[in-house]
């Protein structure tokens, strides 16, 4: 009589678990697309110093970034371990940069290339020097938006 | 009749693509990059006629980092954990000091008159001066600004400064300035390696 009376032939039957693989990996795949891995491969040891104040970066595809900090132990021989300036995926001196920003701000849209950031990461050991060279340089190619990485935290 | 072959069991199919995205959500940098926001000043023009930009004198505090990374505010050499509150004292002025930067009347928009610093904190740094020491002195500033502008906030909305609206945040700018000038390195003419 009852609906639910158990040892009937009828059994409710098992909901379809395959699909269920299909929808993770679309998942999956979302954030494979979505989130970037490090396109460039670090040649210099960046150890970002700390500042309390630091706040986030506004916009992440408008910044560029400026590598500078002594070469990775395996380019020491090649490099020597003085503090070394890395564009995209090699070492490049000052005058590189004016050519660096420039590309930087091609690839960008033409609305948003006034709002381009150079985003200096810098070893906290690294010397002024080369950073104020650095900045001139950012100076003269007008890319004046620029940021000194920081870690948060006291 | 060939015997029929059973079904693969796909049910943990999930379970391994659940580990797959777990790990790619571990790895890949959703994470954040911070750090200090900053405006450099533009390149002069060298055909422009050099004009000295008079800047009143007390209007402004000289922070020099040297070599060993001392640092020198206005005459004397302090430590990084004292610049924020004497830049603060420099930056409000509230003993009406005669050496300290003039807090003029300006009309600023929402509010009325209000006594708005010219303070203007110049940075120099030698060569040598290390990075570190360059962050920790820039927070410093920074840190001291943030600070007025809490209190400034808190004064006029009843509110920290962050929880303000776009405009109200717009408005405490106007009021505190954050007037940092890197300064041109001493021989900005020449190239140097």
């Amino acid at each position: 009589m009852s609906m639910f009376k158990k040892g009937e032939k009828k059994e409710m039957p098992a909901i379809a678990s395959g699909s269920l693989s299909d929808i993770v990996f679309m998942l999956l795949f979302f954030f494979m697309v979505t989130t970037q891995m490090r396109e460039t491969e670090n040649k210099v040891v960046v150890k970002i110093p700390q500042a309390s104040e630091s706040v986030k970066l506004e916009r992440k595809d408008l910044a560029s970034y400026i590598n500078i900090g002594t070469p990775i132990r395996s380019l020491q021989a090649q490099y020597g371990t003085d503090a070394r300036i890395q564009l995209n995926d090699s070492f490049k001196t000052v005058d590189d940069i004016r050519d660096f920003v420039a590309a930087e701000r091609d690839s960008k849209s033409e609305n948003d290339r006034a709002f381009m950031q150079i985003c200096i990461r810098a070893d906290q050991d690294v010397r002024m020097g080369i950073i104020t060279d650095v900045k001139q340089e950012l100076r003269r190619c007008s890319a004046l938006k620029i940021m000194y990485s920081a870690r948060k935290g006291e | 009749m060939a015997k029929k072959t059973p079904a693969i069991n796909s049910s943990s199919t999930a379970d391994i693509a659940f580990l797959l995205l777990c790990y790619f959500l571990m790895t890949t940098t959703m994470g954040t990059q911070t750090g200090l926001s900053r405006r450099l000043p533009p390149m002069p023009d060298p055909n422009q006629k050099v004009e000295d930009q008079k800047v009143n004198r007390r209007n402004i505090i000289i922070v020099k980092i040297n070599s060993a990374d001392r640092i020198l505010a206005g005459s004397e050499p302090i430590d990084v954990s004292q610049l924020k509150d004497k830049i603060k004292i420099f930056l409000t002025n509230p003993t009406d000091d005669p050496n300290l930067p003039v807090m003029e009347p300006t009309e600023i928009a929402g509010l009325g008159t209000r006594n708005v610093s010219k303070g203007v904190i110049s940075l120099q740094n030698d060569r040598g001066t290390s990075y570190q020491a360059y962050i920790a002195v820039q927070n410093e500033l920074v840190k001291a600004v943030n600070e007025l502008r809490d209190e400034a906030s808190m004064r006029e909305f009843g509110k920290k400064f962050l929880a303000l609206d776009e405009d109200g945040q717009k408005t405490i700018k106007d009021l505190v300035p954050q007037q940092i000038s890197e300064a041109e390195p001493k021989d900005v003419g020449k190239r140097r390696r």
